[in-house]
């Protein structure tokens, strides 16, 4: 480029306008002032250009120069990913650290991935085989939990002319060549993507797999399956990023892409701190290694802020495409929905609902689109599940986001304010939640873990909403007065809550639950209903059956007995038949009168 | 700094509200800092808004009325808005714009710094650990605060916030600080509240290491939006360059949010809900997100924004955004207040996030996060019982029930009730809540390891296992 493209004739925040001498691509990148800041042309209007800034604009004034690069806002895609910390934009937060201090300045330009850093490429196509997108080239250890397949990038075939021989590569540097009727193309160890454009693949899969998250209401009441997508509502402190947090640390994904879009900076400290000490239970190695934080805390610029969330899709999507289960953590989209609604407003744009933009709901769905089991380019079974907190303001789920979210997603974990003040953990509320995936999921459960999951959780679901027809009917007339029937579903049902919707992410045994031990809980509590159903039968008070041992022992059954320790709910089982069938004889019986 | 700094321009071609409105003026910057000269003499400080090649919109602080377009002069500094720092900050009192208000002279700064200050990189956040104990047993029991925490009051009008931010200022304290700088900022607040915060400053001694800035009520709305911005940037010069530990009041947020609705409203911005402007959200961020701890730097931001709910309404926009960016909240409570309970504080809707990596062992007591358990759980009992109670009379509740009512009147008596002036240390708190466990059927005391009740539950009291049977039901 030669001189800048054009001069500024308008600031206002974060949106620019300037004429251009040069003609300027839409999305294309560009350099905003002296001090060169990032910016990115959203709209153009004869020579005049608008342009959001990624970067504090103060300062900034009329006929400041503005430089064109040429290219669109893209992602890096590497090696070098996992276990860092990016920006909206990708910018590395960790090399800025070093480079600026503590504090974030502008116009500084760190490429995302260290160009230095070697890594240990071992080919795994021979030269002259015919190659296509997708296929792979070969193989780098990124980190010991994971393999990283360099593969031919989309829109690329041919025949390999050459191949890189097994050694040390830095990210630059170049690892195949393919030769076409067209000519030669360089392939590297990173590529770049346009950041908003979904990365391609072969074909969708019907979702057939549960995305396991360790925690049971969620596995066995509203089951997510690998390749879908889960909104979850709720307002301030009703546990959005803990939950988060405990997905990023117990779900069984390969890779973990966790987007702080316009939420605290604390939190990315905490996860900072703590992700490199925890332990990846399926790998055994630091759950750094797995993931990947894309951060840009509500106090950073906001056009980084929704460029944010299309930067870890696509890092996602990259990581997909080499085969693997990918876990897109977002929080909150409604950061991001905010972001894109004050932007509009400066552009000027005739608001829909609230002020948010009429295409609020096709960015939503475009964005919940990336999510899917697919068959990649290159032959591979590879997944994207996306799972995004949302914050409804006032907590009204009826506002647009939480709306739109909803038609986009088969999934719908909404937390209760009143659960979570009463510091019931985790606050997902059973009545407004729901799960479109049960069906997909039943063969998964009753092959791979146990041919109860499906009834057994039927049956529970109807325990818990009896109950609440109950608690209602008690409400108005008193507990005493009703059936002993009902009695017995009121305390069963608080049982459940207990000891199997109640999970504290701070128990050492029970912050995550397999398959199996929820299975064995769900029957466990559901035998001690049907036995105790059998006692009234003959005669036996509730209260006494409440008061058997082994109700308060199902009640801390969770965290008694871990995963690992699955012999100790069997012996359970044994005690819940041997007490309910002794209830009522001798000496339960007396001291429950 | 720029060919435009120090020239003077006269011509506004439109004022409206707090906003004034020029003809292009080359090589004004977004941001910057304007002096306007009205006609009599007097200035008033601004600051650009928006510029482009046709136009200028400045956002004035201070009195609008009597301003006139052809006779206000203007002259541009060529900076963003600056607020000189040092330590001898400390012992003054500014106005909303930093400019003395005690009758001194200008302080001795050593540095001008950029109020809208910088955003703290997250990878070099030192993630707050450290226990503040305020002396209020429910605070710090229930809700613990740590430096470098920012954790808002949600109060309503006539309620005695003011006295439990003094009584918080007066007795905060933690390992190895030697007390606390305090940085104070009235926005919006009548003059005689204002006046009242400042004779208890005077009173408690904690005059001479404090800061204030005062915008009282019937200050411009605009210069309402800096007063936090010059507070803040006074606050992390005596935290995070002089290594002290030092808590942030900030009164009334809403005047705050109100101010910011009234000049974007004069912009002819799109409104989101309740007119506020969609940005409400981003803007209290760009204030809360200050507080905070650096690594490698000693000293910690800690800050106690009071928020007025309007209408007693949680779900404003106002208190509803905040809690969406602060790390938990503590709410007060009109019934407590009216049953004479002080500090009237809603143990269930009160949270602080940031409580368990800096509570137990080595920092609180062993025991302090499975009792605040058991006490949440034993409240959240008292909340359905006096609910139910409500709906189908005392009478008709069971044995368990009517305790709890009764667990629910001591608790309020016996540890959240407390005098403005005294200060429980964490272990008086600790002990205070488990003379109240004596009192609830064992069998509840779910949330509290065996070893613990053993070492610490009170002998005696405690039921006996044969009545809990009993009332179990
Ligand atoms: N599963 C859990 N186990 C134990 N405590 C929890 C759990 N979930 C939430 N909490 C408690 O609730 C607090 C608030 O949770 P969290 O920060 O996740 O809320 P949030 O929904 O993300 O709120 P916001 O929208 O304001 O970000 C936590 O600090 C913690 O004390
Ligand atoms: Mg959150």
């Amino acid at each position: 480029m030669t001189g800048p493209a054009g001069h500024l004739i308008e600031i206002s925040g974060a949106l620019v306008r300037a004429r251009c001498l040069a003609p300027v691509g839409l999305n294309e990148v560009v350099y905003v002032g002296d001090e060169r800041l990032v910016g990115e042309v959203i709209a153009l209007d004869g020579d005049v250009a608008t342009m959001q800034v990624y970067e504090e604009t103060a300062g900034l004034s009329v006929g400041a120069p503005v430089e064109a690069s040429g290219g669109p806002l893209t992602v890096t895609l590497g090696p070098g990913l996992l276990g860092g910390a990016f920006d909206g934009i990708q910018r590395p937060l960790d090399r800025l650290a070093i480079s600026q201090g503590d504090f974030l300045g502008r116009g500084q330009h760190l490429a995302p991935l260290s160009a230095d850093r070697l890594w240990e490429f071992r080919p795994t196509a021979a030269a002259g085989a015919m190659v296509n997108a997708g296929d792979e080239l070969g193989i780098v250890r990124e980190t010991d939990a994971l393999d990283h397949r360099v593969l031919v990038p989309p829109g690329v075939s041919g025949r390999l002319a050459d191949i890189a021989a097994p050694g040390a590569y830095r990210i630059g540097d170049r690892v195949g060549a393919i030769g076409n009727g067209a000519g030669s193309v360089d392939v590297g160890l990173a590529q770049r993507w346009r950041v908003r454009v979904p990365r391609p693949f072969r074909q969708r899969l019907r979702a057939t797999a549960p995305m396991l998250t360790g925690q049971r209401v969620l596995d066995t009441f509203f089951p997510l399956s690998c390749g879908s997508a889960a909104g979850m509502p709720g307002g301030f402190g009703t546990g959005k990023t803990v939950m988060q947090h405990q997905l990023c640390r117990w779900a069984r994904a390969d890779v973990i892409v966790f987007v702080g879009c316009g939420e605290r900076g604390n939190e990315l400290t905490e996860m900072l701190w703590k992700l490199p000490g925890l332990v990846d239970p399926r790998t055994g190695r630091p759950l750094a290694e797995r993931t990947i934080l894309v951060a840009n805390t509500s106090n950073m610029p906001v056009p980084a802020r929704e460029a944010s969330i299309y930067t870890g899709a696509t890092i996602a999507e990259y990581y997909r495409d080499m085969g693997y289960h990918v876990l897109l953590l977002a929080d909150s989209t409604s950061r991001w929905a905010e972001a894109l609604r004050e932007i509009s407003g400066r552009l000027g744009e005739i608001p829909a609902e609230e002020g948010y933009p009429s295409y609020l709901s096709s960015r939503l769905a475009a964005f919940y689109e990336r999510a899917g089991h697919v068959v990649t380019l290159g032959g591979r079974e590879g997944s994207l599940t996306i799972i995004s907190a949302i914050s409804p303001a006032g907590g009204d789920v009826t506002e647009p986001v939480t709306r739109h979210t909803q038609r986009f997603t088969g999934c719908f974990w909404t937390l209760d304010k009143r659960l979570a003040e009463a510091r019931v953990f985790p606050a997902v509320s059973v009545e407004d939640s729901y799960s479109a995936a049960f069906a997909d999921l039943e063969s998964w459960w009753h092959d791979e873990v146990s041919p109860d999951w499906a009834p057994r959780r039927r049956e529970a679901l109807k325990v818990i909403e009896e109950a609440g027809r109950v608690r209602h009917a008690a409400r108005l007339v008193g507990e005493d007065s009703l059936p002993d029937r009902q009695r017995l579903v009121l305390r069963v049902a608080e049982l459940f809550e207990e000891g199997f919707l109640r999970q504290s992410a701070h128990d050492a045994k029970d912050a995550s639950c397999s398959p199996a031990r929820q299975v064995k809980l769900l029957s466990l509590l559901l035998d001690f209903y049907h036995r105790g159903l059998e006692a009234l039968d003959r005669g036996v008070p509730v209260p006494a059956l409440i008061a058997l041992p082994v109700a308060a022992a199902l009640a801390r059954a969770k965290s008694t007995y871990g995963d690992d320790e699955i012999a100790g709910l069997d012996a359970l089982a044994a005690r819940v038949a041997r007490e309910c069938a002794g209830a009522g004889k001798a000496e339960t019986g007396g001291a429950a009168s | 700094m720029t060919a435009i700094a120090g020239v003077e321009y006269t011509g506004l071609t439109a004022l409206r509200g707090p906003l004034a409105f020029i003809d292009a003026v080359p090589g004004l910057a977004f941001h910057d800092q304007v002096e306007l000269t009205v006609a009599d003499g007097t200035t008033r400080a601004g600051r650009v808004l928006g510029v482009s090649d046709r136009a200028a919109v400045i956002e004035i602080f201070g009195a609008t009325d009597g301003l006139t377009l052809g006779s206000t002069r203007l002259r541009f500094l060529g900076s963003p808005l600056r607020l000189g720092v040092g330590r001898e900050l400390l012992g003054r009192t500014f106005d909303g714009m930093g400019r003395p208000r005690d009758g001194l002279p200008p302080p001795l700064v050593v540095e001008e710094r950029p109020i809208e200050g910088a955003v703290i990189n997250p990878c070099r956040r030192e993630y707050p650990r450290e226990f503040l104990e305020t002396g209020v047993s429910a605070i710090d029991l229930l809700t613990s605060v740590v430096l470098g925490q920012k954790l808002p009051i949600f109060t309503e009008a006539g309620l005695p916030h003011d006295a439990l931010a003094m009584q918080i200022v007066r007795q905060a304290r933690a390992p190895g600080v030697e007390g606390f700088a305090l940085v104070f900022a009235a926005l919006g607040l009548p003059r005689p509240v204002a006046l009242r915060y400042e004779e208890m400053f005077r009173g408690s001694g904690a005059l001479g290491r404090m800061v204030a800035f005062i915008n009282v009520a019937d200050d411009s709305a605009a210069e309402r939006l800096i007063t936090p911005r010059c507070a803040l940037t006074a606050a992390e010069y005596l935290a995070f360059d002089c290594g002290m530990h030092v808590l942030v009041i900030l009164h009334d947020i809403t005047n705050y949010g109100e101010s910011l609705r009234e000049v974007s409203s004069a912009r002819g911005e799109v409104p989101s809900r309740k007119g506020y402007p969609g940005y409400l959200y981003s803007d209290l961020a760009s204030i809360f997100e200050r507080a905070g701890r650096i690594k490698g730097r000693p000293g910690s931001l800690t800050m106690m924004p009071i928020v007025t709910m309007p209408s007693g309404d949680v779900t404003h926009p106002i208190p509803d955004l905040t809690g969406y960016v602060t790390e938990g909240q503590i709410i007060l409570d009109r019934a407590l207040d009216r049953r004479g309970v002080y500090p009237p504080i809603a143990v269930l809707p009160s949270l602080s996030r940031l409580m368990s990596d800096g509570i137990g062992a080595g920092r609180t007591r062993e025991d302090h996060e499975d009792v605040a358990r058991q006490l949440y759980a034993a409240c959240a009992r008292v909340e359905r019982a006096r609910s139910l109670a409500a709906i189908i009379g005392g009478d008709e509740l069971s044995e368990d029930e009517r305790r709890y009512l009764r667990f629910g009147d001591v608790f309020e008596a016996a540890f959240l009730k407390q005098d403005a002036s005294e200060a429980r240390s964490i272990e008086d708190t600790l002990s205070r809540a488990w003379r109240l466990f004596a009192d609830v059927p064992p069998a509840d005391l779910t949330r509290l390891p065996s070893e613990l009740i053993e070492r610490y539950l009170p002998r005696g009291g405690a039921a006996s296992p044969s009545r809990a049977m009993e009332v179990a039901r």
